[in-house]
């Protein structure tokens, strides 16, 4: 059992002329096996959020806490808390020339368990890992990336994860531009990896479409860069009628 | 026609140069005929000219040297005889070691199979003249591997018959005092296609300057470089392409990594479209990775069109560090810094190997730039 804990938490990055304040005091507590979503309108300052639990260079800790079973995340470099059990399912994964998939997660594997990973089930891990989320093994010899389409480019982003198995998991926007059968697939994996490793999710989503799959055990609601109201599942059925505003027009 | 693109670097030293245009530039086999080299010469410019005077100015040894050639007959052949057919040197060290050889190294290919490989491990101070060449239909690799401690002055000219498609990779790793002054002339007939892949690694300088005439009709070539340069080395390739028959293709892509204080790369790269050249179709890109504080890279693509008819013209350059993103990719998923700077570096490489295709040679090549990388990261 594993807790991920996010105290008062004020994050800025640097503008032109200044810095500006994204994250507004944010604290959040997620245990092993139970799923937060954070839901909220764009500019909410949730994949600031994302971004600063992986340690983006861009984001600016300026106080506050991030402790992953009471160890100080925040002290460390973007590879250690990879290490360390953290995940970052990207909104926006990056292609990476001339570095093949099938290099890129043996190294990565082998980074994280800290020795090279059996050449005897890797191969088969690697395979059913893309057979479960409807990528063609073809991919493994292709570059990271290079020439996915978006929703191949998140189906991979989870591929990672199943093989890595993180204890905690942040999925940023991970349904943005997926079709329905592309999203069903994603969920599909997300919850196949939850159910045999424990593992804890924040799920980031500005849609209630994606929690019809991936069932929350709370709903936190962002916005102006830090939470505004908190609830169980119940909490994005009254966001799917509602919306954003009635948050917006208290906080302006 | 022309245009230049100055490194942002650095001051533009030469701009008290006239414009030429690549076409009129001067040719001849006569050293006389050149002065003295200077940075003040236009294709000097970016050059080391105290340590190239080693080869521009003194005695070459010009007779025949060791050599292994596998998969094809050779023969040394007089000068006069059998030298000309691809071009003419347009410097001083080219002409020099032009007129100081006695006897070409002819390597003579034809049929198909496997790869011609023609090793060479050369020392001294000295000239060569090498003919490669391809029988109209010839389906065929050369590899050239170059190794030792030479200053050489080198002419090599690759003659590629109708017809024929013809592979032909220069793999130059020089002894780190090695000096390497080259030109190579590549001629391409009717509907013959050539692969010029140029991997130039080790040497204090290199300089290998490959001049492409596409004289037949259809000619196509596919010109690649690739080149790592650390521990304060020069490494420079200026590239001529010259469409000079109508329907020609060429695709030049030159990509380098630069490490080190002094560290020093040159790109120059020409594409002329002559008058007669129409419906052809050029593209050249030349891009540096730049791996730390004190190297610079000059990149410089020129494009000049004599025709109103053609297929296509395009250039690239760029020059840059590893990109952020990358780096910060590969670290969430647990990859040290150190070990993503050289996967990143490594993949940016790689996309020149992988067009070898001679797997072993592609292989044994990542296994090479790996090891150069190995040693970067863990100087930083």
């Amino acid at each position: 059992m594993a807790t991920l804990q996010i105290i008062d938490l004020h994050v800025s990055i640097d503008v032109d002329g200044g810095s500006k304040e994204i994250l507004t005091g944010v604290t959040l507590t997620i245990n092993s096996g139970e799923t937060h979503a954070i839901m909220g309108p764009n500019g909410s300052g949730k994949s600031t959020l994302a971004y600063t639990i992986a340690g983006h260079p861009r984001y600016t800790v300026d106080s506050g806490q991030i402790l992953l079973d009471g160890k100080d995340v925040l002290d460390m470099s973007v590879d250690e808390r990879a290490r360390a059990g953290l995940f970052l399912a990207m909104q926006y994964p990056v292609e990476i020339p001339g570095v093949s998939v099938s290099n890129f997660l043996r190294t990565a594997k082998t980074a994280i368990d800290g020795n090279a990973p059996s050449l005897r089930t890797w191969g088969k891990e690697v395979k059913k890992a893309m057979t479960d989320l409807k990528m063609d093994e073809s991919f493994a010899a292709r570059n990271v990336n290079e020439g996915f389409s978006g929703g191949e480019k998140k189906r991979h982003e989870i591929v990672q994860m199943e093989l890595l198995k993180p204890l905690f998991a942040v999925l940023d926007e991970t349904d943005s531009g997926l079709d329905v059968d592309a999203l069903k697939i994603v969920s599909e994996g997300v919850n196949r990896v939850k159910a045999s490793t424990d593992m804890g999710v924040l799920l980031i989503t500005h849609y209630t479409r994606i929690l019809r799959y991936i069932r929350p055990d709370y709903v936190h609601v962002f916005v102006g860069g830090k939470i505004a109201e908190e609830g169980g599942p119940e909490l994005a059925d009254r966001l799917e009628d509602e919306g954003y505003d009635r948050y917006l027009v208290e906080s302006s | 026609m022309s245009e230049t693109l100055t490194n942002p670097s650095g001051a533009p030293e030469w701009s008290d140069l006239p414009v030429q245009t690549r076409n009129e530039r001067f040719a001849s086999t006569q050293p006389e005929d050149f002065p003295a080299i200077s940075a003040r010469q236009l294709e000097w410019r970016l050059s080391p000219i105290d340590a190239l005077n080693a080869l521009a100015e003194g005695e070459l040894a010009g007779g025949h040297y060791d050599v292994t050639v596998i998969g094809a007959s050779y023969d040394w052949v007089p000068m006069a005889t059998i030298a000309g057919r691809a071009g003419l040197p347009e410097d001083r060290v080219s002409a020099r070691a032009w007129s100081m050889t006695n006897d070409a190294l002819h390597v003579h290919v034809d049929g198909s199979g496997d790869p011609v490989v023609i090793h060479r491990d050369l020392d001294g101070v000295r000239a060569g003249h090498l003919v490669i060449e391809f029988t109209p239909n010839t389906h065929r690799s050369v590899i050239i591997e170059n190794h030792g401690t030479v200053a050489l002055a080198e002419n090599v000219e690759i003659i590629a018959h109708d017809g024929s498609n013809a592979r032909v990779i220069h793999l130059n790793e020089w002894d780190n005092r090695a000096l390497h002054a080259a030109s190579h002339f590549v001629r391409i007939d009717k509907d013959a296609h050539v692969d010029h892949i140029l991997i130039s690694l080790g040497g204090a300088v290199q300089r290998v300057n490959p001049a492409i005439t596409l004289a037949g009709t259809g000619a196509r070539i596919e010109s690649y470089g690739l080149y790592f340069a650390d521990g304060g080395r020069h490494i420079e390739h200026q590239v001529f392409v010259h469409h000079k028959a109508a329907q020609t293709r060429s695709n030049v892509l030159y990509k380098g990594a630069l490490h080190g204080n002094g560290t020093r790369t040159v790109w120059v790269g020409d594409v002329l479209i002559g008058p007669d050249a129409t419906g052809t179709d050029s593209y050249e890109a030349n891009r540096n990775l730049i791996l730390s504080d004190g190297a610079r890279a000059d990149s410089i693509p020129n494009l000049e069109i004599e025709t109103g008819d053609i297929a296509g013209a395009g250039h690239a350059s760029a020059t840059g560090r590893l990109d952020d993103e990358h780096l910060f990719y590969l670290q969430s998923r647990g990859i040290t810094e150190s070990e993503a700077r050289r996967l990143v570096a490594l993949g940016f490489l790689l996309d020149i190997v992988g067009n070898i295709g001679i797997a072993e040679l592609e292989e044994r090549l990542t296994a090479t730039l790996a090891d150069a990388l190995d040693a970067v990261e863990s100087s930083a």
